[in-house]
C-alpha cells in the first residue's frame, strides 16, 4: 500500500520502564478523547457531557458510592479474566458463570432462610462458586483433554446460561419461581431474599459493597497465588512457553482445569454478589443485559491482568458504567460507553507491540539488519483454530 | 415427515442459514490467510445498523434503497475490518483480545446499539425488506420450488460466493498464493508474495462479507431494530468455519443445518409443540459446542487441519 506512510518496527532490547505504568493512562484517554469525537460527530457537545459524567460518577451526593456498585461485578469478572488471559487460556465465558453461579447462590439464600446472615452469606458464596466452577468445568475439560477452542464453547455457554435463567423464572415452575401471590402467577418474577439476609454494606458518606471488599482481599490472593507459590511459577512459565512447562514436568492439562475452575468460581462469586448485594433476586433480563463478563475483559486487560491492578481499573471503568447510566437517555445513549470500554481495549492490545519494538514511521526499512536473537523469540506460542497451543515453527513438534 | 413440514424446514433453513454463509465465508478467507478475526458479530451488528438507517432514511425506488443498503452494509464491515487488519497486522497485537475489543466497539452494547439510539431506529418496522424471485416461473414446484426457485438476491448470490470462493482458493494463483500466506508466510515471503498485502486484503473483504451478513437481518429475516438482532450468528459462523475445516462448500451445507436448527423452535411452535422456547433457543449453542468438540477430537490432522500460522503475527524481522 504505497499511499500510507511506511510503518516498520525495529526491536527493542529492553522496554523503556516508564512504558508499562504509563499505557493504562494513555489508553483511557485516548478513548475518551475519540468518545467525545463520536459524541461530537453526532451532534452532541462533548464538553458538557462529559462533565456531567464526572458529577454522576464522582462529585454528585452519593455518586461515588454507586460508582463501587457498577466496579462490583466488573471487579470479580475482571479477576476473573485476569487469572485466565495470563496464562494465554481464553475464558470469554464470565457472563455465563456468573449466571449459573447466581442460580446457585438464589437457591441457596432463599432455601436457608431459617439460618443467621453470616450462615447465609457463606452459603450463597460457596453455592456461587460451585455453579461459576461447574459452567467454567464444561469448557475446561473439553479444552484440556478433547482440545476444544474455548473461545467458542465458553461463548457459547454465555448465550445457553442466560436461556435457562429465563426458563427458570418465566417459563416453568421452578423453585427459583416466586408463586407466592396471584400477582406473582401472572408477572413472572423469582424469590426474593429475605431482608435479613441482604449483604452489608460499610461507610456511610462513601458506601462500600460487602461484595467490592471481598473483591479487593481476593486481588490480594490471587496476586500473592501467582507471584509467590508453586502454583503461580507454574502458571507463568506454561503461559510463556508451553514447551518449557511440559519439559519441566508441568501437567498442563491439569493446571488448565484448574486455572479455569478459578476463574469460573471468581465469576460465580460475582454472581453471588448480585443477589446478595444488589439484585437479592434472580433478574435475567438485568443479567443477560448487563455484559460484565466482556466488561471484565476490558478492565483486566486494561492493567495487563494485574490482579491488584484489576480493583482500580474496576472502579474507573465503573465510573464510567455508573455514569452512562445515569445519563442514559436520547442525549448520551448508553452505546457510548461500549465504545469507550472497545476503544481502550483496542488500544491496550495495540501498545503491546510497543514493549518490544521501538515504532519507526517513514524511514525506509533495513532489511539487512536483523535483531539481535534473544531467549525470548523461540517460545511464543500460538493457538491454532482447534484450540491446540502449540510453540512456533521449528521449536518442536 | 409432510411434505409442507419439509418445506417449512428448508425454506428457515435457507433463511437463517444464508447471513451464517456469507458471514462464514468472510471469515474463511480471512482465516485462510492466517488472520483469525473474533469480531465477526460486531461487524454483523455494523452491517445491519447501518443497512437498516439506510433503508429508513432513504427516499428512493425499494429496488435501489435495498442495493445501497447492502453496499453500505458491506462498506461498514470493510472499515471494521480494516481498523482491525492495522492492529493485529501492522501492530501485530493479540488477535484474541483484539477481537474481542472489535466486538464491544461495535457489539450489542457499543457502536451498533449507540447509532440505532442516534439514529432512533428501534421500533418501526423496515420500510423495505428483500423482495424475493420467481425464477423461471417455479416458485410453485413441489418442495423445490419455494426452496430453490422463491428465494431473494442474497440467497443465490451467496451460492454463487461460496463456488466462486471454492474456485479462487483451490484454482487461481491468487488464491494458492493466500492459502500459502497461512501455511507458511516466511515461505510465502520468500517466494515475493507480499503477505502484508494478502492479509490486509482478505481481512477486509472478510469484513465486507459480515457487514452483508447483517445487513441480511434487517433486510429479511426481521426488518426492525433491536440491540443484539444477530443474536451469536457471528460466533456461530466461526464456530462453522472450523467444523467446516475452512472449506468453502462444507460451510454451506454446515450453515443451512444450523439455519434449519435455529428455526426449529418457530416452526414446531406453529405446529402445536409445546415445549419452553428456551430449549429450542438453545439448540445452535448446543449443537455448535458438541460440532466444534467432534471436530477438534476426530478432526484437526492431515488435509483437514487448521492453516498453520492462523492467529499467528508474521514478521520479517524475527525468527
Amino acid at each position: 500500500m504505497r499511499w500510507l506512510p511506511e510503518i516498520h518496527f525495529e526491536r527493542r532490547l529492553k522496554p523503556p520502564r516508564w512504558l508499562g505504568p504509563a499505557t493504562p493512562p494513555i489508553a483511557v484517554i485516548v478513548a475518551l478523547a475519540i468518545g467525545a469525537l463520536v459524541l461530537w460527530a453526532s451532534g452532541r457537545d462533548p464538553v458538557d457531557i462529559y462533565q456531567r459524567m464526572v458529577r454522576a460518577a464522582f462529585t454528585n451526593p452519593g455518586a461515588f458510592s454507586n460508582t463501587l456498585v457498577s466496579a462490583t461485578p466488573i471487579l470479580l469478572t475482571g479477576l476473573a479474566a485476569a487469572i485466565t488471559f495470563r496464562m494465554k487460556v481464553w475464558n470469554i465465558g464470565a457472563d455465563g458463570q456468573l449466571m449459573i453461579g447466581g442460580v446457585l447462590a438464589a437457591a441457596a439464600g432463599t432455601f436457608f432462610a431459617g439460618q443467621s446472615l453470616p450462615v447465609v452469606m457463606a452459603l450463597m458464596l460457596l453455592a456461587g462458586i460451585v455453579g461459576g466452577a461447574l459452567w467454567a468445568a464444561i469448557a475446561a475439560v473439553l479444552r484440556a483433554y478433547l482440545n476444544t477452542n474455548e473461545v467458542l464453547t465458553t461463548l457459547m455457554l454465555n448465550y445457553i446460561a442466560p436461556l435457562i435463567l429465563f426458563y427458570l423464572v418465566f417459563s416453568s415452575t421452578s423453585y427459583w419461581r416466586d408463586l407466592s401471590s396471584q400477582h406473582a402467577k401472572v408477572f413472572p418474577l423469582a424469590k426474593t431474599l429475605a431482608e435479613e439476609h441482604f449483604w452489608p454494606e460499610y461507610g456511610t458518606t462513601v458506601v462500600v459493597p460487602f461484595g467490592f471488599i471481598l473483591g479487593a482481599v481476593l486481588a490480594v490472593v490471587l496476586l500473592f497465588l501467582v507471584r509467590s507459590t508453586r502454583f503461580g511459577f507454574q502458571m507463568r512459565v506454561s503461559a510463556d512457553s508451553p514447551a518449557a512447562g511440559r519439559y519441566a514436568g508441568i501437567r498442563t492439562g491439569r493446571l488448565l482445569v484448574v486455572v479455569m475452575l478459578l476463574s469460573g468460581a471468581v465469576a460465580g462469586i460475582a454472581g453471588a454478589s448480585q443477589i446478595g448485594d444488589f439484585s437479592h433476586r434472580l433478574e435475567p433480563r438485568n443479567l443477560q443485559f448487563a455484559v460484565y463478563g466482556y466488561t471484565g475483559i476490558a478492565v483486566a486487560a486494561l492493567v495487563r491482568y494485574h490482579p491488584v491492578g484489576v480493583v482500580i481499573s474496576a472502579v474507573l471503568v465503573g465510573a464510567l458504567s455508573n455514569a452512562g447510566f445515569n445519563l442514559q437517555g436520547l442525549d448520551l445513549p448508553l452505546g457510548l460507553i461500549g465504545v469507550n470500554q472497545g476503544i481502550i481495549l483496542l488500544l491496550v492490545a495495540a501498545s503491546e507491540v510497543s514493549t518490544r519494538y521501538r515504532l519507526v514511521i517513514g524511514r525506509r526499512g533495513r532489511d539487512e539488519t536483523r535483531a539481535p536473537p534473544d531467549g525470548e523469540s523461540g517460545s511464543t506460542a500460538v493457538v491454532d483454530g482447534i484450540g491446540n497451543e502449540r510453540p512456533s515453527r521449528g521449536a518442536d513438534s | 415427515m409432510n411434505e409442507s413440514l419439509l418445506v417449512d424446514l428448508l425454506t428457515a433453513g435457507l433463511l437463517y442459514g444464508t447471513p451464517l454463509v456469507l458471514a462464514g465465508l468472510g471469515e474463511l478467507l480471512a482465516e485462510r490467510g492466517g488472520v483469525m478475526n473474533l469480531g465477526v458479530e460486531a461487524m454483523m451488528l455494523m452491517g445491519a445498523v447501518s443497512a437498516f438507517w439506510f433503508v429508513q432514511s432513504f427516499e428512493g425506488p425499494a429496488r435501489l434503497a435495498i442495493f445501497l443498503a447492502i453496499l453500505v452494509a458491506a462498506l461498514v464491515g470493510m472499515a471494521m475490518a480494516t481498523l482491525y487488519a492495522f492492529v493485529v497486522i501492522t501492530l501485530r497485537a493479540n488477535q484474541v483480545v483484539s477481537g474481542l475489543a472489535l466486538l464491544i466497539l461495535g457489539g450489542a452494547a457499543g457502536l451498533s446499539s449507540y447509532l440505532a439510539a442516534v439514529g432512533e431506529l428501534a421500533g418501526p418496522a423496515g420500510r423495505h425488506r428483500l423482495p424475493t424471485y420467481d425464477v423461471l416461473g417455479l416458485s410453485d414446484a413441489p418442495i423445490v420450488g419455494p426452496v430453490i426457485f422463491g428465494q431473494n438476491v442474497l440467497v443465490y448470490a451467496s451460492w454463487i460466493l461460496v463456488a466462486l470462493a471454492a474456485f479462487y482458493l483451490y484454482r487461481t494463483q491468487t488464491g494458492l498464493h493466500l492459502q500459502a500466506v497461512g501455511e507458511d508466510p516466511r515461505s510465502a515471503d520468500a517466494m515475493g508474495i507480499n503477505v502484508s498485502r494478502y492479509r490486509y486484503g482478505h481481512t477486509i473483504i472478510g469484513g465486507a462479507f459480515a457487514g452483508v451478513a447483517g445487513s441480511y437481518y434487517t433486510l429479511a429475516i426481521q426488518p426492525t431494530w433491536i440491540d443484539g438482532i444477530t443474536a451469536g450468528a457471528g460466533w456461530i459462523a466461526i464456530a462453522l468455519v472450523i467444523t467446516a475445516f475452512w472449506r468453502p462448500g462444507l460451510l454451506l451445507a454446515g450453515a443451512y443445518l444450523f439455519g434449519i436448527v435455529t428455526s426449529l423452535g418457530f416452526t414446531l411452535q406453529a405446529r402445536g409443540v409445546d415445549l419452553a422456547p428456551e430449549i429450542f433457543r438453545s439448540l445452535p449453542y448446543v449443537l455448535t459446542i458438541l460440532a466444534v468438540v467432534i471436530v477438534s477430537r476426530g478432526g484437526g490432522r492431515g488435509r483437514f487441519k487448521a492453516p498453520a500460522a492462523l492467529g499467528e503475527p508474521y514478521s520479517r524481522e524475527e525468527a
